[in-house]
């Protein structure tokens, strides 16, 4: 009876173990969704906690430093000149040769000056324009899913309608949007923080080169035809501090990799996940069933439930301070989003999903501070309508076998969600 | 206690007794004004609950937080504030607040 038992992700038991064997940022809890027990232990034993760099240590992060609770990710989100977002956003430093710049990992001005520039194209009163085209392809979308079969909801629904989106949003050919998940998958597939299944450094920057050949011409085929549209490349091109970014590829490129990671994983994994959550809390679809005006409710609870971006990481300026900690200058900080959203010091019952929370916005997974994410209206419109086409159509969407998940610590989300329709009677 | 109007972007007005001790974002809250999201809480890291002081009595300056995210808004105006940064006293007079076409 003594057998050891063998855990699911392969892992060392997260709550025995000691804390410094453990890889905190190991993808494979997130693939087998085991994170929730070590993030826990965290938050209660060591909320601002250092990971070595070390014989047992995790070769591919190096050293870097967890902050796991609310309250404290809100303090170094604020202090941005102390936790810079340079050179990376993410665990790992930017690879040689692919320095690409974005704006989510630069620091005011240049990040302001920016994000200004495309802030528009999600800004609500835009969003109005695009809300008919949303709802008509989403309609379009779940009219052509079979009914009491079995597919996989990640491809036929989540995927199409946020690669849909995404593509009018650049202006880019709809026939040819597949190619913005094939390039989103691959800026954050990298083979370092996927236990070594993404792409070689090489493979990666190949198809990056290739992502960027198509915008190239995407810009100079959008600037020939200036017409009036709020998509994001012409609004680049109208404002003079972005008009001639076209000229800097990295620059160019890096903020296109932001906008279709950003406008993509994250949307398309809470499309999957909402569906997984309310099939696993039934008393909430019913609750949901019997008052679809908590719709915008349940979106918010969705993006907090899924957190689809487990972390985002910040760079030490300056010897700083956190929650009794010091963090010497050059530290690497690792926000984890997805534990503070589970941190039942802030947020009431927060293992459990509940659709209709007293204040279910504050919660994390947008971020805080100067860089919080930019098209959060356009991702809770998204999901909004497509909930409300549900409910039109379908008495529910049942879950009939394992949801396969990224094997990924920067993303949370879905590869397959195999699932049945249940028409309205 | 000073009376503060709420004018949403439409043009409707509210008016509502001021409670000392609330930002007023909580009292736009309280009172289920449309327009203010509040998304964090008052700690002026999510930028919405952004608004135009139209008439106050003196009000605290902007502190380097509330300036770097009303530094993000398209829409900002030299009279933009984050109304979780306003506190409400009995000393001060009655203010107007007007709402921003869109919080993001």
């Amino acid at each position: 009876m003594n057998q050891a038992v063998t855990r699911k992700d392969g892992l060392p038991d997260p709550l025995s173990t000691p804390l410094d064997q453990l890889d905190v940022a190991d993808p494979r809890r997130f693939e087998f969704d085991t994170w929730q027990p070590l993030f826990e232990r965290l938050r209660s034993e060591s909320p601002i906690h250092y990971q070595a760099e070390g014989p047992g240590g995790p070769a591919p992060h190096g050293d870097f430093w967890s902050v796991t609770r609310f309250e404290d990710i809100v303090e170094v989100e604020k202090n941005w000149e102390a936790f810079s977002s340079e050179p990376s956003i993410a665990i790992l430093d930017p690879e040689p040769d692919m320095s690409v710049q974005m704006f989510i990992a630069t620091d005011p001005p240049l990040h302001d000056d920016q994000r200004r520039a495309v802030q528009g194209a999600v800004a609500p009163r835009n969003l109005q324009e695009f809300e008919s085209v949303i709802r008509q392809r989403t309609q379009e979308t779940l009219d052509g899913l079979p009914v009491g079969e079995t597919f996989n909801w990640v491809d036929r629904v989540s995927i199409d309608l946020t690669t849909k989106m995404l593509a009018t949003l650049f202006d880019f050919p709809q026939e040819q949007r597949h190619l913005l998940t094939h390039w989103s998958d691959a800026a954050t597939s990298d083979a370092r923080i996927t236990a070594g299944r993404g792409l070689s450094i090489d493979e990666r920057r190949a198809i990056m080169i290739e992502m960027l050949q198509t915008f190239t011409e995407l810009w100079h085929q959008h600037k020939a035809n200036d017409r009036e549209s709020f998509d994001l490349i012409r609004m680049l091109q109208r404002d003079p501090k972005t008009e001639n970014m076209v000229d800097e590829p990295l620059s160019y490129l890096g903020n296109l990799m932001l906008l279709i990671v950003g406008g993509n994983d994250t949307t398309r994994n809470s499309m999957s996940g909402g569906v997984l959550h309310l099939h696993d809390n039934p008393s909430e679809m019913a609750k949901l069933k019997a008052n679809p005006s908590l719709i915008p409710s349940m979106v918010s609870e969705i993006i907090r439930y899924q957190t689809p971006l487990p972390h985002m990481r910040r760079t030490a300026t300056r010897d700083v301070e956190i929650n009794g900690t010091v963090i010497p200058k050059g530290g690497r900080v690792v926000l984890w989003y997805v534990s503070g959203n589970r941190d039942a010091d802030a947020i009431p019952n927060a293992s459990e999903f509940i659709i209709d929370r007293p204040n279910v916005r504050n919660h994390l997974s947008f971020g805080m501070g100067i860089h919080r994410c930019m098209g959060n209206r356009l991702a809770e419109m998204q999901l909004r309508i497509v909930w409300e086409e549900i409910l039109e159509r379908f008495e529910g969407i049942e879950v009939v076998g394992p949801a396969v998940r990224t094997c990924n610590s920067f993303v949370r989300g879905y590869h397959e969600l195999p699932v049945r329709l249940h028409p309205r009677i | 206690m000073p009376v503060i109007t709420f004018i949403e972007f439409d043009g409707t007005q509210h008016q509502v007794d001021s409670e000392s001790g609330l930002s007023v974002m909580e009292m736009a809250m309280k009172h289920d004004i449309p327009g203010i999201d509040a998304d964090c809480g008052g700690s002026a890291v999510c930028g919405t609950c952004h608004c135009f002081v139209e008439t106050s009595s003196e009000l605290a300056a902007v502190e380097p937080q509330e300036e770097s995210m009303l530094g993000l808004r398209p829409d900002r105006e030299a009279n933009s504030r984050l109304s979780c940064q306003l506190q409400v006293s009995e000393q001060g007079g009655d203010m107007t607040i007007r709402l921003p076409e869109y919080q993001m």
